[in-house]
C-alpha cells in the first residue's frame, strides 16, 4: 500500500505531518506532502491510516 | 450593551449575542440539530445558522453561492465605499476566488510550520515571564493575566509594532469582534482609531524598514504589482484581530477545562506525550471561532429559501459537536485518536494562522501546568464568556495555591 495527498483537497490543516512526521512533510505554503512515497511498512501504514482519520479535508488516500 | 429582545425560540429567532447562547450554546445547537437543522432569524437583517457538520461543510466549501466579503455578522451590510468582492475589507479572509488565492499564497509562507516553529523559545519565555509577574498570587486570572497576553505579544512582534501598545491592541480587538450589535454608523466611527493607528505604523515602517510582516506586506507583489494600501492595512488588521482573541480564547477554555477536570489535568501532567492529542481535543470541544458568509443571490440552499445578502453564520464549534460526525461528540475525551475537527475551518479559507495557534496553545498549557501541576476554579459562577463570534473565558479566576 502507498499513501497519496490530493493537492486539490489539501488546505494545509497540518494534521498529517504532526501525527506522522516520518511519512508526511510540508511545503513553503504549509500544505502536506508525502515523504515516504514507496510501499509502506506495516508500522507506517498504521500511522498513515491515523493521519487519514484526522484529516478534516479528507485529502489523504491509501491505495495499492 | 444595546437593548436586546430575549430569544424565545432559537430555531426561528436566533441571536448569537443572546445571554443563553453566550453562556452555554451547546444545548441550543443540540436542540437545533434535532429540530431544524438550519435555524433562521430576522435579526441582523436576516440570517441562517446550519447546526450540523454537513451544513457547515456545505457552506464553507461553497464559494459559488456564498461570499466572504464580510465575515463578522452585524446589523449592516458592507457599504458602497467598501472594497467589493473578490477583495473585501480584510484579504484574504474577506476575499473570494479567483483573487483569494493570490492574497492567501502571499501570506501563507509567513505562517507555515518552518517560521512558526522558530518562535517556540520566544513563546515559552513569554509564558514564564507572564507567570513570574503573578507568582506571588494565590488566585490568578487565567484570561486577563495570562492567556490574552500570549497571542498579543506574538502578533505585535510579528507585525513589528511597539510592545507598549498592547493595551491599544486589545481595545481594537474588543471593538472589532464584540461590538457586533452596534449600529453601522457607530461601527465606522469605532474603527477610525484602528485605521489611524495602522496608517501611522505603515509610515513608520516605510521610514524605518525592518524585517517583519509589515515590511513583508509593503514589499510584496501580486502578479508583478505592489499591494494596494487598503490591502496592506486590511491584512494587517486581519492578522491582529484574527490572531489575538481567537488564540486567547483557546488557551483560556483549555485552562478552564483543566481547572475543573482534575483527572484530565493529572493525565497531562503525568503523560506529557499526550499533549498534542489533548490539544486537538481542546480545540474540537472548545472551538472558539464562528465565521459568517453572505448569500450571493436568491436561491434555495440547504433546503432554505435564502435571499441575496442574508447572513449565514458558520458555526464550526457546532459542527464539532455533531454526533453524526464524531463519536461521543458531547464528551471531552483527552486521548481521542480520531479527530477530524473543523476548528480552523474547512476549504480555501482554512485559518492561515493555525500552525501558530496550535503552537501558542500547546506551549501556554505546557508552561502553566509545569508551574502549577494542580489548580482549581476559584469561583465557577464568576467565569464570564466573550460575546460575539469568538468564544472564550474573559474572566477566569484560578486558584493556583493555598
Amino acid at each position: 500500500m502507498k499513501v497519496r495527498i490530493d493537492a486539490d483537497l489539501c488546505q494545509g490543516q497540518g494534521r498529517c505531518f504532526a501525527i506522522a512526521p516520518q511519512i508526511f512533510g510540508f511545503d513553503d505554503l504549509g500544505n502536506g506532502v508525502v515523504l515516504e512515497t514507496g510501499e509502506l511498512s506495516d508500522e507506517s501504514l498504521e500511522l498513515a491510516k491515523l493521519a487519514q482519520l484526522n484529516c478534516p479535508e479528507h485529502a489523504i488516500f491509501i491505495e495499492d | 450593551m444595546t437593548d436586546q429582545k430575549p430569544v424565545v425560540d432559537f430555531a426561528t429567532d436566533f441571536d448569537h449575542t443572546d445571554p443563553q447562547w453566550v453562556n452555554n450554546p451547546y444545548p441550543i445547537w443540540e436542540d437545533l440539530r434535532t429540530r431544524c437543522p438550519v435555524a433562521h432569524t430576522e435579526r441582523y437583517g436576516g440570517a441562517w445558522f446550519p447546526a450540523t457538520h454537513e451544513g457547515v461543510s456545505f457552506v464553507a466549501k461553497n464559494t459559488d453561492d456564498f461570499t466572504s466579503r464580510t465575515v463578522v455578522m452585524g446589523n449592516g451590510r458592507p457599504g458602497e465605499e467598501a472594497p467589493p468582492a473578490p477583495i473585501g475589507v480584510v484579504p484574504p479572509i474577506s476575499s473570494d476566488p479567483p483573487f483569494h488565492q493570490y492574497a492567501r499564497k502571499l501570506i501563507l509562507p509567513a505562517f507555515a510550520p518552518g517560521p512558526v516553529n522558530a518562535l517556540e523559545p520566544v513563546i515559552r519565555q513569554l509564558c514564564n515571564e507572564l507567570l513570574d509577574k503573578v507568582a506571588d498570587q494565590e488566585v490568578i486570572n487565567g484570561s486577563s493575566d495570562y492567556a490574552q497576553f500570549i497571542p498579543s505579544y506574538v502578533i505585535s512582534k510579528m507585525l513589528g509594532f511597539p510592545e507598549e501598545d498592547i493595551d491599544t491592541f486589545l481595545e481594537f480587538v474588543h471593538i472589532a469582534l464584540e461590538g457586533v450589535n452596534h449600529p453601522q454608523e457607530e461601527r465606522i466611527l469605532e474603527f477610525e482609531p484602528m485605521n489611524e493607528y495602522f496608517t501611522k505604523q505603515i509610515q513608520d515602517h516605510i521610514d524605518n524598514p525592518r524585517e517583519d510582516l509589515t515590511n513583508f506586506l509593503l514589499n510584496a507583489e501580486i502578479l508583478g504589482n505592489k499591494l494596494e494600501p487598503e490591502h496592506v492595512v486590511g491584512t494587517m488588521i486581519l492578522v491582529l484581530v484574527a490572531g489575538i482573541d481567537t488564540t486567547w480564547s483557546a488557551i483560556g477554555s483549555s485552562l478552564w477545562h483543566l481547572a475543573h477536570n482534575p483527572d484530565d489535568l493529572a493525565r497531562l501532567v503525568n503523560e506529557p506525550d499526550l499533549m498534542p492529542t489533548a490539544i486537538e481535543e481542546f480545540l474540537r470541544f472548545y472551538a472558539p471561532v464562528t465565521m459568517a458568509r453572505l448569500v450571493k443571490e436568491d436561491k434555495e440552499l440547504l433546503g432554505c429559501p435564502m435571499k441575496k445578502d442574508d447572513w449565514v453564520l458558520l458555526g464550526f464549534p457546532a459542527a464539532n459537536r455533531d454526533p453524526e460526525a464524531f463519536e461521543d461528540a458531547d464528551k471531552f475525551i483527552i486521548d481521542r485518536a480520531e479527530n477530524r475537527h473543523v476548528t480552523f475551518g474547512l476549504g480555501i479559507h482554512r485559518c492561515a494562522g493555525s500552525n501558530l495557534a496550535r503552537l501558542e496553545v500547546r506551549v501556554a498549557i505546557e508552561e502553566f501546568i509545569k508551574r502549577y501541576p494542580t489548580f482549581t476554579l476559584e469561583d465557577p459562577s464568576a467565569v464570564r464568556w466573550a460575546q460575539g463570534q469568538v468564544r472564550g473565558p474573559r474572566h477566569l479566576p484560578i486558584r493556583v495555591k493555598g
